[in-house]
């Protein structure tokens, strides 16, 4: 057995994921606890549940602060300690870290941490206006610059120094939406072709529409215990047995690499060594695709392939269902959605799914090990979670 | 030029309506900061200087922006890059009067300060854009 267990995840929900009109984040949230809730019935959620760890990126949404605290009331954990934590869209994947230093650290038994964002009531500049508040201003966003644009500068870069061609971006998001067709609570439940992909109209060149994740409502969330205490909840729990968390400068053109992402590569070295795995030991991994780009870095940043040969690994299908790593069998960002501030406990989700065999349709066979990777912003925030079946 | 402004991007921002682009170099370890910080980074010493510098540099990356933000309306489609400037020092920004088969990387590029238009809200930061050398 690898990797001593940090802690136990219990139990996880998550709401569909779409554009779910008429809803505040909040109820939203309503919803993922409530699955959690119901998926672990010996847990007092008001009595034993004692604090709550909240990702959510921005206020401009719904001119809503103060998010930990709002949302704990509409979970019904009013007076439980509620703390929000912001790291762009990293924002969940954080709080997953400070919620299992919270159990480590012995002041807390049992927590809720999960993660929130309702984006699609504004229009496409304004939440395009909103995520470029993870770049820098003076700098980037105020001399014109997107997020779009950042990760295309990255593509750019990395087809120039690799050899990646428009189709290889193109091939990630025909993965994800296929994987996405078989997840009922993805935003996109439908498959696309590679012409799709490469004829949609121009968001930031070499990005287009299909190389962009969602913009998408949703909420997500996991109740994590001491190792020692999860069999009194479940007879399934899913133990964390590395976590790993980075940050680098807020403006991309501060970096040596525009290749790389270097919070992303030091997160992932010290949940593997936390666990005491190896990339060739993780069997199923979600990675953050914001856009096509960011998950072929993530291939060689997380060590799947050498650096610069994402593209064999994606043109190979080695990363789709049946492949030797699936990544993204939820559909990603790209498919399923990223509501920014849920995203990285929405990958956990998934992991869960996978690692107790409830992933139906896109389960990966004998998964024993898998493995999160959570982005901020351009890279100045990564976390890696990595996890492993009971 | 004194030394004694502070070393805030608000400072660089006021020599850039001048049309001068600057950093802060640390006196101790010898770094230079573009943006400028009143502390550095390597090694903690509040000790710098000012100093210029080129405004010639080359394209290391770029993109063409076709969905802008707001505040860029009526000007996409428009190319931003990161450039390289000859001493070294990286600076992202707008670049104009190039065509999209003109632009790539390795291109020479000048920095050119636009005039800020004075107003009563935040921000009054300065732009700026790169063009063909």
């Amino acid at each position: 057995m690898k990797g001593k267990p940090l802690v136990s995840i219990v139990s996880a929900g998550l709401s569909k994921f779409g554009k779910l009109e008429g809803l505040y984040a909040r109820e939203i949230f309503a919803d993922a606890a409530k699955e959690a809730f119901d998926r672990c019935p010996n847990l007092n959620p008001k009595k034993d549940i004692k604090a709550l760890y909240v990702g959510h990126m921005g206020e401009s949404y719904e001119h809503q602060g103060h998010t930990g605290a709002t949302i704990a009331d509409w979970a019904g954990l009013l007076h439980v300690p509620a703390t929000r934590t912001e790291a762009a869209c990293a924002s969940s994947g954080a709080a997953l870290r400070v919620a299992i230093q919270a159990v480590l650290s012995g002041l807390s038994d049992i927590v809720m941490v999960g993660g929130v964002e309702k984006m699609t009531h504004r229009t496409t500049a304004e939440v395009t206006e909103y995520l470029a508040m993870a770049s820098d201003f003076p700098f980037e966003q105020w001399q014109g610059m997107t997020f779009p644009g950042l990760y295309a500068l990255m593509a750019t870069a990395h087809m120039h120094e690799y050899g990646t061609t428009e189709k290889d971006l193109a091939l990630v998001a025909v993965k994800n939406h296929y994987h996405g067709s078989m997840n009922p609570k993805a935003h996109i439940q439908k498959e696309i072709t590679l012409e799709t992909a490469l004829n949609a109209r121009m968001v930031a060149w070499p990005l287009k529409l299909y190389d962009c994740s969602l913009i998408t409502d949703g909420a997500s969330c996991l109740i994590l215990t001491r190792p020692e205490l999860a069999k009194k909840y479940t007879d399934t729990p899913v133990q964390i047995i590395g976590t790993g968390q980075a940050s680098d400068t807020i403006g991309l053109y501060e970096r040596e690499s525009f290749t790389s992402l270097a919070a992303a590569r030091i997160a992932a070295k010290q949940a593997y060594e936390m666990a005491n795995v190896e990339p060739s030991d993780i069997d199923v991994a979600e990675v953050h695709d914001c856009f096509t780009i960011a998950e072929l870095i993530a291939y060689e940043d997380l060590g799947f392939c050498k650096i610069g040969e994402s593209r064999k690994l994606i043109e190979s299908n080695e990363t789709k269902l049946g492949g030797r790593i699936p990544v993204n069998t939820s559909g990603g960002l790209k498919s399923k959605g990223h509501p920014v501030g849920a995203t990285g406990t929405a990958q956990a989700y998934e992991m869960y799914l996978q690692l107790t065999g409830q992933a139906d349709r896109r389960q990966v066979k004998d998964a024993k090990i898998g493995l999160t990777h959570n982005v901020g912003g351009s890279g100045a925030t990564a976390t890696v979670h990595i996890y492993r079946r009971d | 030029m004194s030394q004694t402004e502070p070393f805030t991007i608000e400072q660089l921002c006021k020599y850039m309506t001048q049309h001068k682009l600057m950093a802060a170099r640390c006196m101790n370890c010898g770094k230079t900061h573009f943006p400028p910080r009143p502390m550095c980074d390597e090694c903690y010493s509040k000790d710098m200087e000012w100093t210029e510098l080129p405004t010639t540099g080359k394209v290391l990356t770029y993109t063409v922006i076709h969905l802008e933000p707001a505040q860029c309306q009526a000007l996409a489609p428009y190319a931003e890059g990161i450039v390289e400037l000859e001493n070294g020092l990286r600076v992202p920004g707008m670049i104009k009067d190039v065509s999209a088969d003109q632009i790539r990387i390795g291109i020479p590029l000048t920095i050119e300060f636009e005039d800020c238009k004075p107003t009563t809200q935040w921000p009054q930061w300065p732009r700026y854009h790169f063009r063909p050398a």
